[in-house]
């Protein structure tokens, strides 16, 4: 591991002790972030695939109904009696907040007069086929909102857990040892000073020594 | 408030004008781009495109993959089926996960 470019004082060793404490420290909570997100996010991935496959299951047949009405009326005539909805799909959106992701949330207004109104034309000059075909589009369609929702949750947290697993990986293996490997060349350094200042002074009592004694022999 | 819009080619869409969507029909896929972008710029909060289209246009639609509105779905057409949205899904948990632990390669 590389060994950070610093001055091997005392004074670095300390803020760089509080460095270590405090990416330990995050490592912890981003590792703790990201199980709780992977476990959301799991169990929202299944939901998903569940609905996915409701709703194609489901627009599959209303697309045969369509295809059978078309057939039966002429074109015009599908696309005017379908010119003029009786509904509107209107959204409101909030933003929630899941582990600090922040993800929309939509809630659906259904515009409609009622539930057995949903058919924006008279029966006179359209088929049954047409009447069926939207009838079953309008039962999938809360699904497909509810699809709707959860995708975009769910990508949107994909990315969050993306980010902080690379963040959890960089002060695990990068931050937190090129740290502590640091850390530990200052106080190699820092002792090794310390013995050679030992050694310096023994040194220098030694000769203080020697230099008295021969002083004190001299006046004798 | 926000609104809800299918992209796609014109008999897949012309049922949802039934159940309150905005229709945008479209022929070929750079219409079906701009459709896109103009229906993002429009407040429209959910966006579902025909996977005819839709799986040539990932691109396109991987721009609104981090932003929070509007949400993009694939949803298959009159076209068929292409699992275009099965792959999202995958690639979204792929993206978390580091592997794709959930399908199990049963959607390609």
């Amino acid at each position: 591991m590389a060994r950070l470019n610093v001055n091997p004082t005392r004074m670095v060793m300390t803020t760089l002790k509080g460095r270590l404490y405090t990416a330990m420290r995050g490592h912890k909570l981003m590792k703790d972030k990201r199980d709780e997100l992977m476990k959301r996010f799991i169990e929202l991935a299944k939901e998903n695939k569940e609905l996915r496959d409701r709703v194609e299951e489901h627009i599959t047949g209303v697309y045969a109904g369509f295809s059978i009405a078309g057939a039966v009326m002429s074109r015009e005539a599908l696309e005017e009696a379908l010119m003029y909805p009786k509904r509107s799909a209107a959204v409101s959106v909030s933003y929630a907040n899941v582990m600090s992701v922040i993800v929309p949330e939509f809630e659906f207004d259904y515009k409609s007069v009622g539930d057995s109104d949903i058919y924006p034309y008279g029966f006179a000059h359209t088929s049954g086929e047409l009447d069926g075909a939207i009838k079953d589009l309008s039962e999938v369609f809360p699904t497909m909102l509810e699809l709707a929702a959860k995708e975009k949750k769910l990508a949107l947290l994909a990315g969050e857990i993306e980010r902080t697993r690379r963040r959890v990986n960089a002060l695990e293996f990068i931050m937190i040892p090129n740290l502590q490997e640091t850390i530990k060349f200052i106080r190699m350094k820092l002792d090794e000073n310390e013995r050679g200042n030992q050694v310096r002074l023994m040194k220098v009592k030694d000769m203080m020594l020697a230099e008295a004694i021969q002083e004190r022999q001299n006046t004798n | 408030m926000y609104k809800v819009c299918v992209i796609g080619d014109r008999d897949s869409v012309l049922g949802f004008k039934a159940v309150g969507f905005d229709a945008f029909p479209c022929i070929g896929v750079d219409e079906a781009k701009k459709a896109l972008s103009k229906a993002a710029k429009e407040g429209y909060a959910i966006v579902f495109i025909t996977e005819g289209y839709a799986k040539k246009m990932l691109s396109a639609i991987d721009q609104y993959k981090e932003e929070k509105l509007p949400a993009i779905v694939p949803i298959p057409g009159m076209d068929g089926n292409f699992g275009v949205g099965f792959g999202k899904l995958k690639k979204s948990v792929e993206r978390a996960v580091g592997a794709d632990i959930l399908f199990g390669g049963e959607h390609k």
